[in-house]
């Protein structure tokens, strides 16, 4: 292989170079700062699109068992649309408001931003009390999840998604404190748009519930 | 309790759950091993204690963000489970050559369920994952000249839950039993009704707990190496290892979330009655085989696609030439990555999906010896004039593609659907799969650690003792694997205890005895390992290149310092150390910078403790320490958040003493 001395894109295989330039092309002799964080964004959007695999997982598990009613009650005897639109449209507004604390952290206004995280807070707890309403009053009734295919479906994707919704305020409250205590520092901004990514995220995977599951349940 | 209660299991207190007297050892195999293992596991704590190694194991090992550190612990939780899953591979080569002529031989029923579904779990999840990620740990970030990978707490963080994972498998040993359902646990075998105690729980819960450390460390090694590689390193001149990886974390982070899911539906199922996959109540267990093949057959690439990485270093190197075809090397692992996703359904053919189906997924597993022969034939055209050394990895190496070429091709017989409605479920099945991972996974994993043991360590591996293994590893491969191919050929079944034909005896004898010689070559590589370890001066390389290597990481010491690269190096073309070999680079020996370093941390290790205990007290359904657990988890990993200096600096002049040693050993080298 002796015969060969130079390949793409290597500068250094005419021998002019001295050491010190060689030195030079081949090490950075100057310290590059990698920003801290970097690589949180991709981190936590590998995350998410894991999460969101889980989520198809369910789906799919709702595509095969959604018409197996053993026998047992079905979507039409047991969804009720108008309290689902407005379930619906508390998390739409939490993740508007959700926005809103993004525009407030942008311009540095600590206040403003947890402001609107309790307000984001509120609707998501909205969403909650209703989800476990309308779930009490499904068991209420017999539909509980060990009912049929259906139900144990059903339950477990709308439940998935009420639990992300959970610990997204758990994540929230964990944040505001944060902030409170040490503003809003690169490793706060970027927590909260971490936690952006995933509010969102959930609002994306809840249109899928409330399309596939109420809407056309109700077919 | 009832004394019916105790026997079948079926008490219950709210203090200790299902846990009773029961749940010791019962058999007296069992127990056997149970005194052995609790007299080491004394004497091992005893003589940690009595040379006061606790403060160092947990101040630069356990606690330890450095990626070198973790990958060595990955191959050491590796080696501790393959010693373990060997041990129930020659259980079952022992059982299955006795049980002639009305014998039961030795192992009950359920003693015999449970070997065989440990087996294949332990060499699965806890054997050739960890040596896999262990190896991808250590190697990716030197090789893309980084100092550490993108995530460092999180990374110990996965290695922990990965051994919380094997922890739960080798309690069930000595307390209650594992599953007796095979390796995947169908339902409805493996729903309460009849599996109703503790094995598939605590299947679940060790695949689970392992699961998010496997996740974590996917997300972590794809971040890092599309994040932190050196000025230069264009995607299309990574080393092939770091390409292979790349693909391999891809498919961990779409494939494991699929594994976490099932495994929450079948607990579902088992903890709280729910219909996912039961018989009745419009469940459908068919899904849950689906559902798991989704998962599994991409995780058998995740297994091999590292490896082809190593062959491809190991080939390279040990031929002084330049990888033959690199691109279509990458794409052929690109190719792989993608095929991987849409064969899944091959694993059950005869489940009744229909002819066109089973066609449409016969012709994709086919379609995937393509890309997968020509990595083949890269490799040979790189030995092809080229000046080949025959070390221990390119020995290795050799004896893979053999082996491997003839796995893939049973492999490719087992696509046909027809072929596979005979061979299906059978001994040939067995066959197929072991050799495909153990020539292919095992082989490359015994190359890696005979290529960068030098670099790890500072010391090559003895040569004679190495050899020693090899000719009894390969040799026994064939001599306890064909037989299987014979048997499955004549029909005879998988998870079988007793045998009615005594024809078939002598095969399994042959069987046994190629498993008696894997385990003279596992017994030499522990004695390879030792006599190293002992004879380190003779062995020693003081260069950090014992091998003429071609990558980065035979760029800096072995073994390397915590920081990597005291100067982050530029990169102009593939096999970046070999262009600075040839272009007569000298390192900088001057002009050190402080470097900024990511702090060791015990929040992993707490973290994975109280996984363990949550895992523990589902198990045995103690349901007051599994909530207190999980709050302890939700609560500790929220107070680690508020820890903001997770960060510190090394100062110029540690860096310029580490650097001044270096010139002073290469000096003395004579480099």
């Amino acid at each position: 292989m002796t015969s060969i001395t130079t390949t793409a894109g290597a500068p250094g295989t005419d021998k002019t170079l001295s050491p010190e330039q060689l030195r030079a092309t081949f090490f950075q002799l100057e310290e590059h700062h990698h920003p801290e964080g970097d690589s949180t964004m991709l981190g936590f959007w590998m995350y998410l699109m894991s999460d969101c695999l889980i989520f198809a997982m369910l789906f799919a598990a709702y595509g095969v068992l959604g018409g197996s009613f053993a026998a047992g009650p079905g979507p039409k005897d047991l969804f009720e649309l108008p309290l689902v639109a407005v379930n619906t449209a508390m998390l739409l507004f939490s993740s508007i408001t959700y926005g809103f604390a993004m525009l407030a952290m942008a311009k540095n206004q600590k206040g403003a931003t947890i402001a609107w995280l309790l307000v984001t807070a509120v609707f998501g707890a909205a969403f909650l009390s209703i989800e476990l309403y309308e779930f009490s009053t499904l068991i209420h009734e017999g539909a509980t999840p060990m009912r049929s295919g259906f139900l144990t479906s059903f339950f477990s994707l709308v439940g998935t998604h009420g639990l992300h919704v959970t610990f997204g305020l758990i994540w929230l409250f964990t944040l505001v404190s944060q902030i409170a205590t040490k503003g809003l520092i690169p490793a706060n901004k970027r927590r909260l748009m971490c936690l952006s990514l995933f509010w969102h995220f959930l609002d994306v995977i809840w249109i899928g519930v409330f399309t596939f599951v109420y809407l056309m349940g109700m077919l | 309790m009832a004394i019916e209660a105790v026997i079948n299991h079926s008490h219950w207190s709210p203090l200790l759950g299902r846990l009773g007297l029961d749940a010791l050892p019962q058999e007296p195999i069992v127990m056997a091993t149970f005194v052995v293992v609790a007299l080491g596991g004394m004497a091992v704590v005893g003589a940690l204690t009595y040379f006061k190694l606790w403060g160092y194991l947990w101040k630069e090992w356990f606690t330890s963000v450095d990626h070198k550190k973790i990958g060595i612990m990955y191959m050491v939780l590796g080696l501790i489970m393959f010693l373990r899953g060997f041990s129930d591979a020659i259980m079952m080569r022992i059982q299955q050559a006795i049980a002639f002529n009305g014998s039961e031989g030795y192992l009950t029923a359920h003693h015999y369920d449970q070997v065989f579904t440990a087996h294949g779990v332990i060499m699965i999840f806890f054997v050739a994952m960890p040596f896999v990620t262990g190896l991808m740990n250590y190697v990716v970030p030197l090789q893309i000249g980084a100092r550490d990978v993108s995530f460092p707490f999180l990374n110990n963080f996965s290695f922990w839950m990965t051994t919380a994972g094997a922890v739960l498998v080798m309690m069930s040993l000595f307390i209650g039993e594992f599953a007796q359902t095979g390796w995947l646990a169908y339902p409805p075998l493996s729903n309460l009704s009849y599996s109703p105690w503790v094995g598939v729980d605590y299947y679940i819960w060790a695949l689970q707990i392992a699961g998010v450390g496997t996740l974590l460390s996917g997300v972590n090694l794809i971040a890092t190496i599309v994040k932190m590689r050196a000025p230069g390193m264009t995607m299309m001149r990574m080393p092939i290892f770091t390409w292979t990886a790349l693909c391999t974390n891809v498919l961990i982070v779409a494939a494991f979330p699929v594994l976490t899911a099932v495994m929450t539906m079948l607990t579902a199922d088992r903890y709280l009655g729910f219909n996912f996959f039961t018989n009745d109540f419009g469940g459908n267990p068919m899904m849950y085989v689906n559902l798991i093949w989704i998962w599994g057959h991409p995780e058998v690439y995740i297994l091999i696609l590292p490896l082809f990485g190593v062959f491809s270093e190991v080939t390279a190197t040990f031929s002084g030439k330049r990888l033959f075809g690199y691109s279509s090397m990458v794409y052929a692992t690109l190719v792989i990555t993608i095929l991987s996703y849409l064969v899944w359904l091959h694993h059950f053919f005869t489940m009744g999906s229909g002819a066109s189906v089973n066609s449409f997924f016969g012709i994709t597993t086919m379609v995937i010896s393509i890309p997968t022969g020509a990595k083949l034939f890269n490799w040979l055209f790189t030995m092809y004039r080229g000046r080949i050394r025959f070390e221990l990895p390119m020995m290795w190496t050799v004896a893979f593609m053999l082996t491997f070429t003839v796995g893939g091709m049973t492999g490719v017989l087992l696509a046909v659907p027809p072929a596979d409605f005979v061979l299906h479920n059978s001994l040939f099945l067995i066959a197929h799969f072991h050799n495909v991972i153990i020539g292919g996974v095992l082989f490359g994993i015994f190359a890696a650690i005979n290529y960068w043991w030098p670099k790890a360590f500072g010391f090559k591996l003895n040569e004679f003792w190495g050899k020693v293994s090899f000719w009894l590893w390969v040799p026994g491969f064939w001599v306890a694997f064909t037989p299987l191919y014979v048997l499955g050929l004549m029909g005879v079944t998988r998870r079988m205890r007793v045998f009615d034909d005594p024809s078939l005896q002598i095969w399994f004898v042959i069987a046994g005895i190629g498993a008696a010689m894997i385990a003279g070559g596992i017994g030499a590589m522990l004695v390879q390992f030792a006599v190293s370890v002992w004879k380190r001066e003779a062995l020693r390389d003081e260069t950090g290149d014992p091998w003429d290597g071609r990558t980065l990481e035979w760029s800096t010491s072995s073994p390397p310092p915590e920081y990597n690269f005291a100067f982050t190096p530029i990169v102009h073309d593939i096999d970046a150390y070999e262009d600075m070999k040839r272009c007569g680079v000298t390192r900088p020996v001057e002009g050190f910078l402080p470097i900024h370093m990511p702090k060791g941390t015990g929040t992993g290790v707490v973290l994975a403790g109280l996984s363990t205990v949550m895992g523990f007290a589902m198990i045995w359904y103690i349901w007051w320490l599994a909530a207190i657990a999980f709050v302890g988890i939700i609560g500790y990993a929220i107070a680690h958040t508020f820890n903001y200096k997770r960060d510190y600096y090394i100062p110029a002049e540690s860096v310029a003493e580490t650097e001044a040693a270096r010139t002073r050993q290469l000096a003395a080298a004579g480099a």
